[in-house]
Protein backbone atom coordinates (compact mmCIF):
# COMPACT_ATOMS: atom_id res chain seq x y z
CA UNK A 1 0.00 0.00 0.00
CA UNK A 2 0.97 2.84 -1.10
CA UNK A 3 1.51 5.16 1.43
CA UNK A 4 -1.51 7.70 1.99
CA UNK A 5 -0.67 11.98 2.67
CA UNK A 6 -2.39 12.79 5.65
CA UNK A 7 -3.91 16.39 6.03
CA UNK A 8 -4.90 18.04 8.83
CA UNK A 9 -7.97 19.92 8.99
CA UNK A 10 -6.69 23.17 8.33
CA UNK A 11 -4.36 22.23 5.60
CA UNK A 12 -7.25 20.45 3.59
CA UNK A 13 -9.52 23.71 4.14
CA UNK A 14 -6.55 25.92 3.04
CA UNK A 15 -6.43 23.49 -0.24
CA UNK A 16 -9.90 23.84 -0.95
CA UNK A 17 -9.58 26.96 -0.14
CA UNK A 18 -6.85 27.60 -3.04
CA UNK A 19 -8.57 25.76 -5.24
CA UNK A 20 -11.93 27.34 -4.87
CA UNK A 21 -10.79 30.99 -5.32
CA UNK A 22 -8.52 29.80 -8.21
CA UNK A 23 -11.42 28.06 -10.38
CA UNK A 24 -14.07 30.46 -9.46
CA UNK A 25 -12.67 33.71 -8.32
CA UNK A 26 -14.79 36.84 -8.53
CA UNK A 27 -18.38 35.61 -9.73
CA UNK A 28 -22.00 37.05 -10.72
CA UNK A 29 -24.66 35.02 -8.91
CA UNK A 30 -28.44 35.29 -9.20
CA UNK A 31 -30.61 33.87 -6.31
CA UNK A 32 -33.44 34.44 -3.58
CA UNK A 33 -32.43 35.74 -0.49
CA UNK A 34 -33.26 34.02 2.49
CA UNK A 35 -32.64 34.20 5.88
CA UNK A 36 -30.87 37.94 6.04
CA UNK A 37 -29.67 38.90 9.34
CA UNK A 38 -28.10 42.10 10.39
CA UNK A 39 -25.45 41.52 12.48
CA UNK A 40 -24.73 44.47 14.98
CA UNK A 41 -21.52 44.70 13.97
CA UNK A 42 -23.54 45.91 10.72
CA UNK A 43 -22.54 42.80 8.88
CA UNK A 44 -25.30 41.32 6.43
CA UNK A 45 -25.40 37.58 6.99
CA UNK A 46 -27.68 35.20 4.61
CA UNK A 47 -28.11 32.49 1.93
CA UNK A 48 -28.64 32.66 -1.95
CA UNK A 49 -31.00 29.96 -2.98
CA UNK A 50 -32.66 28.86 -6.18
CA UNK A 51 -35.14 25.65 -6.90
CA UNK A 52 -32.51 22.85 -5.87
CA UNK A 53 -29.71 24.66 -3.95
CA UNK A 54 -27.97 27.05 -1.28
CA UNK A 55 -24.85 29.01 -0.49
CA UNK A 56 -24.26 31.20 1.91
CA UNK A 57 -23.50 34.54 1.57
CA UNK A 58 -22.00 37.89 3.68
CA UNK A 59 -21.94 41.01 2.82
CA UNK A 60 -19.22 43.03 5.16
CA UNK A 61 -20.71 46.50 6.24
CA UNK A 62 -18.09 48.43 4.10
CA UNK A 63 -19.91 46.78 1.24
CA UNK A 64 -23.18 47.65 2.12
CA UNK A 65 -23.11 50.70 4.36
CA UNK A 66 -24.11 52.70 0.65
CA UNK A 67 -27.31 50.15 0.06
CA UNK A 68 -30.05 52.64 -1.13
CA UNK A 69 -32.71 49.65 -0.51
CA UNK A 70 -33.01 47.06 2.32
CA UNK A 71 -32.48 43.57 1.64
CA UNK A 72 -35.16 41.13 2.85
CA UNK A 73 -36.23 37.96 2.46
CA UNK A 74 -37.50 36.38 -1.07
CA UNK A 75 -35.72 39.46 -2.81
CA UNK A 76 -34.73 38.44 -6.16
CA UNK A 77 -31.08 39.84 -6.44
CA UNK A 78 -28.02 39.66 -8.59
CA UNK A 79 -24.60 39.81 -6.40
CA UNK A 80 -21.21 40.23 -7.69
CA UNK A 81 -18.38 39.05 -4.96
CA UNK A 82 -16.09 36.00 -4.28
CA UNK A 83 -15.99 32.39 -3.90
CA UNK A 84 -14.88 31.80 -0.24
CA UNK A 85 -14.06 28.92 2.51
CA UNK A 86 -15.22 30.24 6.17
CA UNK A 87 -12.23 27.67 7.72
CA UNK A 88 -13.82 27.75 11.03
CA UNK A 89 -17.37 26.18 9.89
CA UNK A 90 -15.81 24.25 7.39
CA UNK A 91 -18.32 26.31 4.97
CA UNK A 92 -17.77 27.81 1.55
CA UNK A 93 -19.44 30.68 1.30
CA UNK A 94 -19.97 34.34 -1.38
CA UNK A 95 -18.28 37.66 0.12
CA UNK A 96 -21.00 39.96 -1.53
CA UNK A 97 -19.46 43.08 -3.27
CA UNK A 98 -22.20 44.39 -4.76
CA UNK A 99 -25.78 43.37 -4.77
CA UNK A 100 -28.37 44.86 -6.99
CA UNK A 101 -32.39 43.42 -6.66
CA UNK A 102 -33.16 41.81 -10.18
CA UNK A 103 -35.66 42.93 -12.59
CA UNK A 104 -35.93 46.18 -10.91
CA UNK A 105 -33.59 49.22 -10.47
CA UNK A 106 -32.25 49.49 -6.48
CA UNK A 107 -33.19 53.23 -6.74
CA UNK A 108 -36.77 51.83 -7.52
CA UNK A 109 -36.57 49.20 -5.06
CA UNK A 110 -35.34 51.98 -2.54
CA UNK A 111 -38.46 54.11 -3.15
CA UNK A 112 -40.81 51.27 -3.39
CA UNK A 113 -39.39 50.01 0.17
CA UNK A 114 -38.73 54.10 1.73
CA UNK A 115 -42.18 54.56 0.71
CA UNK A 116 -44.31 51.58 1.82
CA UNK A 117 -42.64 51.92 5.17
CA UNK A 118 -43.06 55.78 5.24
CA UNK A 119 -46.63 54.52 4.66
CA UNK A 120 -47.08 52.84 7.26
CA UNK A 121 -46.47 55.27 9.65
CA UNK A 122 -48.95 57.49 8.24
CA UNK A 123 -45.92 59.90 6.84
CA UNK A 124 -48.91 60.62 3.18
CA UNK A 125 -51.74 60.21 5.27
CA UNK A 126 -53.84 62.73 3.77
CA UNK A 127 -55.25 63.91 7.29
CA UNK A 128 -52.20 65.17 8.50
CA UNK A 129 -51.78 67.35 5.16
CA UNK A 130 -52.11 71.27 6.48
CA UNK A 131 -53.97 73.29 4.18
CA UNK A 132 -52.16 76.34 2.37
CA UNK A 133 -52.19 79.56 4.00
CA UNK A 134 -55.30 81.86 2.51
CA UNK A 135 -52.68 84.29 1.00
CA UNK A 136 -48.96 83.75 1.40
CA UNK A 137 -47.44 86.74 1.88
CA UNK A 138 -44.10 85.78 2.63
CA UNK A 139 -42.57 82.74 1.29
CA UNK A 140 -39.68 80.37 2.23
CA UNK A 141 -37.80 78.33 -0.47
CA UNK A 142 -35.48 75.76 0.04
CA UNK A 143 -33.09 74.94 -3.23
CA UNK A 144 -29.88 76.12 -4.72
CA UNK A 145 -29.68 79.75 -5.07
CA UNK A 146 -27.99 79.09 -8.38
CA UNK A 147 -30.36 76.70 -9.83
CA UNK A 148 -33.36 77.17 -12.45
CA UNK A 149 -35.98 76.37 -9.92
CA UNK A 150 -35.46 79.76 -7.49
CA UNK A 151 -34.82 81.88 -10.68
CA UNK A 152 -38.35 80.53 -12.52
CA UNK A 153 -40.36 80.91 -8.88
CA UNK A 154 -38.97 84.37 -8.74
CA UNK A 155 -39.62 85.63 -11.90
CA UNK A 156 -43.19 84.50 -11.99
CA UNK A 157 -43.91 86.23 -8.22
CA UNK A 158 -42.21 89.25 -9.62
CA UNK A 159 -44.84 89.28 -12.46
CA UNK A 160 -47.61 87.95 -10.90
CA UNK A 161 -47.30 88.16 -7.08
CA UNK A 162 -44.98 91.20 -6.45
CA UNK A 163 -46.75 91.80 -2.61
CA UNK A 164 -45.07 88.30 -1.58
CA UNK A 165 -41.60 88.58 0.19
CA UNK A 166 -39.32 85.39 -0.64
CA UNK A 167 -36.63 84.24 1.98
CA UNK A 168 -33.95 82.05 -0.24
CA UNK A 169 -32.52 79.21 1.56
CA UNK A 170 -29.48 78.20 -0.59
CA UNK A 171 -28.77 74.60 -0.27
CA UNK A 172 -27.32 71.67 -2.54
CA UNK A 173 -29.72 69.83 -4.18
CA UNK A 174 -27.85 66.47 -5.73
CA UNK A 175 -25.22 64.93 -4.43
CA UNK A 176 -24.36 63.08 -0.34
CA UNK A 177 -25.10 65.88 1.36
CA UNK A 178 -28.12 67.37 -0.11
CA UNK A 179 -30.45 65.27 1.51
CA UNK A 180 -29.48 66.65 5.57
CA UNK A 181 -28.80 70.13 3.86
CA UNK A 182 -32.55 70.13 2.63
CA UNK A 183 -34.35 68.49 6.05
CA UNK A 184 -32.49 71.33 8.03
CA UNK A 185 -33.27 74.58 5.73
CA UNK A 186 -36.90 73.21 6.46
CA UNK A 187 -36.42 72.80 10.03
CA UNK A 188 -34.39 76.25 9.91
CA UNK A 189 -36.99 78.13 8.73
CA UNK A 190 -39.62 76.50 11.17
CA UNK A 191 -37.36 78.03 13.51
CA UNK A 192 -37.12 81.37 11.38
CA UNK A 193 -40.87 81.26 11.49
CA UNK A 194 -41.27 84.14 9.20
CA UNK A 195 -42.42 82.37 6.51
CA UNK A 196 -46.01 81.13 6.01
CA UNK A 197 -45.55 78.93 3.53
CA UNK A 198 -42.10 76.82 2.16
CA UNK A 199 -40.88 75.69 -1.09
CA UNK A 200 -39.01 72.99 -1.73
CA UNK A 201 -37.69 73.02 -5.06
CA UNK A 202 -35.16 72.02 -7.56
CA UNK A 203 -35.68 71.80 -11.42
CA UNK A 204 -35.80 68.80 -13.84
CA UNK A 205 -32.39 66.13 -13.87
CA UNK A 206 -31.93 62.38 -13.59
CA UNK A 207 -33.81 60.15 -10.84
CA UNK A 208 -29.86 60.40 -9.29
CA UNK A 209 -30.29 64.10 -9.00
CA UNK A 210 -33.71 63.98 -7.70
CA UNK A 211 -32.40 61.65 -5.56
CA UNK A 212 -32.09 63.63 -2.40
CA UNK A 213 -35.55 64.57 -2.37
CA UNK A 214 -36.39 60.19 -1.95
CA UNK A 215 -34.47 60.26 1.24
CA UNK A 216 -36.18 59.56 4.70
CA UNK A 217 -34.24 62.60 6.55
CA UNK A 218 -36.00 64.88 3.91
CA UNK A 219 -39.80 63.31 4.22
CA UNK A 220 -39.37 63.38 7.89
CA UNK A 221 -38.58 67.13 8.08
CA UNK A 222 -41.50 67.82 5.92
CA UNK A 223 -44.02 65.89 7.44
CA UNK A 224 -42.88 67.67 11.05
CA UNK A 225 -43.11 71.22 9.38
CA UNK A 226 -45.60 73.21 11.42
CA UNK A 227 -45.15 75.40 8.13
CA UNK A 228 -46.77 73.92 5.36
CA UNK A 229 -44.63 72.97 2.26
CA UNK A 230 -45.36 72.69 -1.10
CA UNK A 231 -43.01 70.12 -2.95
CA UNK A 232 -41.92 71.00 -6.59
CA UNK A 233 -39.17 68.82 -7.75
CA UNK A 234 -38.56 67.75 -11.21
CA UNK A 235 -39.47 69.22 -14.50
CA UNK A 236 -42.17 66.55 -15.58
CA UNK A 237 -44.28 63.82 -13.56
CA UNK A 238 -41.80 62.10 -11.62
CA UNK A 239 -43.01 61.52 -8.24
CA UNK A 240 -40.64 62.02 -5.02
CA UNK A 241 -41.18 61.01 -1.62
CA UNK A 242 -40.85 64.65 -0.69
CA UNK A 243 -43.69 65.35 -3.27
CA UNK A 244 -45.80 62.48 -1.24
CA UNK A 245 -45.38 63.87 2.03
CA UNK A 246 -45.46 67.18 1.29
CA UNK A 247 -48.81 69.16 1.60
CA UNK A 248 -49.21 70.06 -1.92
CA UNK A 249 -47.16 69.02 -4.62
CA UNK A 250 -46.69 70.58 -8.13
CA UNK A 251 -44.59 69.35 -11.19
CA UNK A 252 -42.12 72.25 -11.60
CA UNK A 253 -41.13 74.93 -9.65
CA UNK A 254 -42.89 77.08 -12.05
CA UNK A 255 -46.39 75.74 -10.68
CA UNK A 256 -45.36 76.19 -7.33
CA UNK A 257 -45.08 79.75 -7.82
CA UNK A 258 -48.19 79.96 -9.85
CA UNK A 259 -50.45 78.49 -6.39
CA UNK A 260 -49.54 81.50 -5.11
CA UNK A 261 -50.58 83.90 -8.13
CA UNK A 262 -53.60 82.35 -8.42
CA UNK A 263 -53.97 82.23 -4.89
CA UNK A 264 -53.95 86.41 -5.39
CA UNK A 265 -56.01 86.79 -8.26
CA UNK A 266 -58.68 84.68 -6.69
CA UNK A 267 -58.89 86.66 -3.50
CA UNK A 268 -58.81 89.73 -6.04
CA UNK A 269 -61.79 88.56 -7.84
CA UNK A 270 -63.88 87.79 -4.56
CA UNK A 271 -62.95 90.77 -2.95
CA UNK A 272 -64.52 92.61 -5.99
CA UNK A 273 -67.39 90.27 -5.61
CA UNK A 274 -67.78 90.59 -1.94
CA UNK A 275 -68.01 94.75 -3.05
CA UNK A 276 -70.82 94.17 -5.28
CA UNK A 277 -72.64 91.58 -3.23
CA UNK A 278 -72.29 94.31 -0.36
CA UNK A 279 -73.81 96.89 -3.07
CA UNK A 280 -76.62 94.60 -3.99
CA UNK A 281 -77.61 93.87 -0.17
CA UNK A 282 -77.60 97.37 0.34
CA UNK A 283 -79.80 98.35 -2.36
CA UNK A 284 -82.38 95.54 -1.43
CA UNK A 285 -82.10 97.00 2.00
CA UNK A 286 -83.57 100.32 -0.11
CA UNK A 287 -85.86 98.66 -2.17
CA UNK A 288 -87.83 96.63 1.01
CA UNK A 289 -87.70 100.16 2.92
CA UNK A 290 -89.20 101.85 -0.45
CA UNK A 291 -91.79 99.57 -0.80
CA UNK A 292 -92.80 100.17 3.17
CA UNK A 293 -92.91 103.52 2.61
CA UNK A 294 -95.29 103.53 0.21
CA UNK A 295 -97.68 100.40 2.16
CA UNK A 296 -97.39 103.31 4.85
CA UNK A 297 -98.25 106.28 2.32
CA UNK A 298 -100.93 104.97 1.63
CA UNK A 299 -102.34 104.21 5.17
CA UNK A 300 -101.20 108.03 6.09
CA UNK A 301 -104.13 110.28 4.34
CA UNK A 302 -104.61 113.56 5.03
CA UNK A 303 -107.78 114.80 6.05
CA UNK A 304 -109.11 115.96 2.72
CA UNK A 305 -108.29 112.55 1.19
CA UNK A 306 -110.70 111.11 3.64
CA UNK A 307 -113.21 113.60 3.18
CA UNK A 308 -112.93 112.90 -0.35
CA UNK A 309 -113.48 108.99 0.38
CA UNK A 310 -115.77 109.88 2.58
CA UNK A 311 -117.65 111.60 -0.07
CA UNK A 312 -117.51 109.10 -2.90
CA UNK A 313 -119.10 106.60 -0.11
CA UNK A 314 -121.99 109.10 -0.19
CA UNK A 315 -122.31 108.97 -3.62
CA UNK A 316 -122.69 105.18 -3.56
CA UNK A 317 -125.18 105.63 -0.93
CA UNK A 318 -127.24 108.05 -3.15
CA UNK A 319 -126.87 106.08 -6.48
CA UNK A 320 -128.04 102.77 -4.70
CA UNK A 321 -131.13 104.59 -3.08
CA UNK A 322 -131.90 106.36 -6.64
CA UNK A 323 -132.01 102.74 -7.97
CA UNK A 324 -133.59 101.65 -5.07
CA UNK A 325 -136.49 104.39 -5.33
CA UNK A 326 -136.59 103.52 -9.38
CA UNK A 327 -136.89 100.26 -9.00
CA UNK A 328 -140.01 100.91 -6.49
CA UNK A 329 -140.97 103.38 -8.59
CA UNK A 330 -141.39 101.30 -11.09
CA UNK A 331 -143.09 98.38 -9.32
CA UNK A 332 -145.62 100.95 -8.54
CA UNK A 333 -146.57 102.79 -11.78
CA UNK A 334 -146.52 98.82 -12.95
CA UNK A 335 -149.20 97.79 -10.17
CA UNK A 336 -150.94 101.14 -10.84
CA UNK A 337 -151.22 100.63 -14.21
CA UNK A 338 -152.97 97.04 -13.95
CA UNK A 339 -155.51 98.65 -11.82
CA UNK A 340 -156.46 101.16 -14.28
CA UNK A 341 -156.97 98.89 -16.45
CA UNK A 342 -159.15 96.85 -14.28
CA UNK A 343 -160.90 100.23 -13.03
CA UNK A 344 -160.99 101.21 -17.06
CA UNK A 345 -163.04 97.35 -17.33
CA UNK A 346 -165.32 98.60 -15.07
CA UNK A 347 -166.46 101.83 -16.00
CA UNK A 348 -169.81 101.87 -17.32
CA UNK A 349 -168.59 104.56 -19.98
CA UNK A 350 -166.33 101.13 -21.22
CA UNK A 351 -170.05 99.37 -21.42
CA UNK A 352 -171.19 102.18 -23.41
CA UNK A 353 -168.73 101.84 -26.43
CA UNK A 354 -169.93 98.36 -27.01
CA UNK A 355 -173.58 99.76 -28.15
CA UNK A 356 -175.13 99.85 -24.45
CA UNK A 357 -176.80 102.96 -22.92
CA UNK A 358 -177.32 104.54 -19.68
CA UNK A 359 -181.01 106.23 -18.66
CA UNK A 360 -181.07 108.57 -16.03
CA UNK A 361 -184.32 110.07 -14.91
CA UNK A 362 -184.62 113.93 -15.28
CA UNK A 363 -183.98 116.40 -13.74
CA UNK A 364 -182.44 114.28 -10.60
CA UNK A 365 -179.86 112.18 -12.70
CA UNK A 366 -180.60 109.08 -10.94
CA UNK A 367 -180.16 105.99 -13.28
CA UNK A 368 -183.13 103.71 -14.55
CA UNK A 369 -182.57 100.39 -13.58
CA UNK A 370 -186.57 99.14 -12.93
CA UNK A 371 -188.81 101.06 -15.89
CA UNK A 372 -191.42 100.26 -12.81
CA UNK A 373 -190.41 103.66 -11.72
CA UNK A 374 -191.29 105.38 -14.64
CA UNK A 375 -194.01 106.85 -15.75
CA UNK A 376 -195.75 107.82 -19.22
CA UNK A 377 -194.20 111.43 -19.96
CA UNK A 378 -191.07 111.85 -17.82
CA UNK A 379 -188.49 113.17 -18.83
CA UNK A 380 -185.69 110.89 -19.31
CA UNK A 381 -181.72 111.37 -20.82
CA UNK A 382 -180.01 108.47 -22.20
CA UNK A 383 -175.88 108.69 -22.54
CA UNK A 384 -174.45 106.97 -25.52
CA UNK A 385 -171.15 106.35 -26.49
CA UNK A 386 -171.49 109.60 -28.28
CA UNK A 387 -173.58 112.20 -26.88
CA UNK A 388 -176.82 111.77 -25.11
CA UNK A 389 -180.49 112.28 -25.87
CA UNK A 390 -183.43 113.41 -23.19
CA UNK A 391 -186.56 111.58 -24.51
CA UNK A 392 -190.29 111.09 -23.15
CA UNK A 393 -191.29 108.06 -22.04
CA UNK A 394 -194.19 106.43 -23.77
CA UNK A 395 -194.81 103.51 -22.45
CA UNK A 396 -193.66 101.67 -19.49
CA UNK A 397 -193.31 98.03 -19.88
CA UNK A 398 -193.12 96.84 -16.27
CA UNK A 399 -192.01 92.97 -17.29
CA UNK A 400 -190.56 93.47 -20.88
CA UNK A 401 -186.74 90.93 -19.95
CA UNK A 402 -183.70 91.91 -21.97
CA UNK A 403 -185.73 91.89 -25.16
CA UNK A 404 -182.21 92.86 -26.93
CA UNK A 405 -178.86 92.01 -25.45
CA UNK B 1 -46.92 87.42 9.27
CA UNK B 2 -47.91 89.98 11.14
CA UNK B 3 -49.71 91.17 7.77
CA UNK B 4 -50.81 87.78 7.06
CA UNK B 5 -52.68 87.45 10.66
CA UNK B 6 -54.33 90.98 10.13
CA UNK B 7 -54.79 89.86 6.47
CA UNK B 8 -56.55 87.12 7.14
CA UNK B 9 -58.91 88.61 10.29
CA UNK B 10 -59.93 91.55 7.68
CA UNK B 11 -61.30 88.72 4.90
CA UNK B 12 -63.26 87.16 7.59
CA UNK B 13 -64.47 90.26 9.40
CA UNK B 14 -65.61 90.65 5.35
CA UNK B 15 -67.36 87.66 4.76
CA UNK B 16 -69.07 88.00 8.04
CA UNK B 17 -70.01 91.49 6.60
CA UNK B 18 -71.29 90.42 3.30
CA UNK B 19 -73.24 87.60 5.63
CA UNK B 20 -74.56 90.31 7.67
CA UNK B 21 -75.68 92.64 5.03
CA UNK B 22 -77.11 89.49 3.09
CA UNK B 23 -79.46 88.64 5.55
CA UNK B 24 -81.76 91.30 5.06
CA UNK B 25 -82.08 91.65 9.23
CA UNK B 26 -80.26 94.84 9.71
CA UNK B 27 -82.02 98.60 9.40
CA UNK B 28 -80.96 100.92 7.01
CA UNK B 29 -78.56 102.66 9.35
CA UNK B 30 -76.72 99.70 10.42
CA UNK B 31 -76.75 98.38 6.36
CA UNK B 32 -74.98 101.43 5.32
CA UNK B 33 -73.01 101.42 8.46
CA UNK B 34 -71.78 97.84 7.58
CA UNK B 35 -71.24 98.65 3.66
CA UNK B 36 -69.14 101.33 4.45
CA UNK B 37 -66.62 99.20 6.67
CA UNK B 38 -66.58 96.07 4.29
CA UNK B 39 -65.86 98.37 1.53
CA UNK B 40 -62.90 99.91 3.34
CA UNK B 41 -62.28 96.14 4.25
CA UNK B 42 -62.53 95.18 0.57
CA UNK B 43 -60.27 98.02 -0.46
CA UNK B 44 -57.74 97.33 1.91
CA UNK B 45 -57.23 93.72 1.12
CA UNK B 46 -57.19 94.64 -2.50
CA UNK B 47 -54.27 97.13 -2.33
CA UNK B 48 -52.48 94.51 0.40
CA UNK B 49 -52.43 92.22 -2.38
CA UNK B 50 -51.73 94.89 -5.25
CA UNK B 51 -48.78 96.21 -3.03
CA UNK B 52 -45.38 95.57 -5.45
CA UNK B 53 -43.16 96.24 -2.76
CA UNK B 54 -41.90 92.57 -2.61
CA UNK B 55 -38.15 91.31 -1.02
CA UNK B 56 -36.21 89.05 -1.85
CA UNK B 57 -33.82 88.14 0.66
CA UNK B 58 -31.36 85.23 1.49
CA UNK B 59 -31.23 83.23 4.77
CA UNK B 60 -28.30 82.67 6.77
CA UNK B 61 -27.25 81.36 9.88
CA UNK B 62 -24.26 81.75 11.76
CA UNK B 63 -23.66 80.27 15.19
CA UNK B 64 -27.06 79.88 15.19
CA UNK B 65 -28.66 83.02 14.50
CA UNK B 66 -29.94 83.61 11.57
CA UNK B 67 -30.03 86.74 9.34
CA UNK B 68 -31.09 87.93 5.89
CA UNK B 69 -28.97 89.10 3.37
CA UNK B 70 -30.51 91.01 0.11
CA UNK B 71 -30.64 88.54 -2.71
CA UNK B 72 -29.78 89.93 -5.48
CA UNK B 73 -31.86 87.68 -7.83
CA UNK B 74 -32.03 90.54 -11.21
CA UNK B 75 -28.36 88.67 -12.15
CA UNK B 76 -30.16 85.56 -12.20
CA UNK B 77 -32.56 86.13 -14.81
CA UNK B 78 -31.68 86.09 -18.38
Amino acid sequence: MQEQRVFTVSEITQDIKLILEASFGEVWIEGEVSNFKAATSGHFYFSLKDETAVIAAVMFIRANKDLKFKITDGLKVVCFGKVDVYGPRGQYQVIIERIEPKGIGAQQLAFQQLKNKLSKEGLFDPGHKKELPLMPFSVGIVTSSSGAAVRDILQILKKGAPCVDVVVRSVRVQGDSAAGEIASAVDEFNQFKKVDLIIVSRGGGSVEDLWPFNEEVVARAIYNSAIPVVSAVGHQINITISDLVADVFVETPSAAAKIIVDKKNALLARLDGTKQEMAFSVSEVIARLNNALVALRHMLKSPQDRMSEKQQLLDEIITALMQNMRHYLDITREKAGSLIDRMEALSPLAVLSRGYSLSMIMPEGQIIRDAARLNRGDKIKTVLDKGAIISLVEEVIADERKTVI
Amino acid sequence: MKEKQSFEDDIKRLQKIVEDLSSGKLTLGESLKKYEEGVKLAQSCSSVLNDAQRKVDLLTKKDGKYSLEKFDDSGEEK
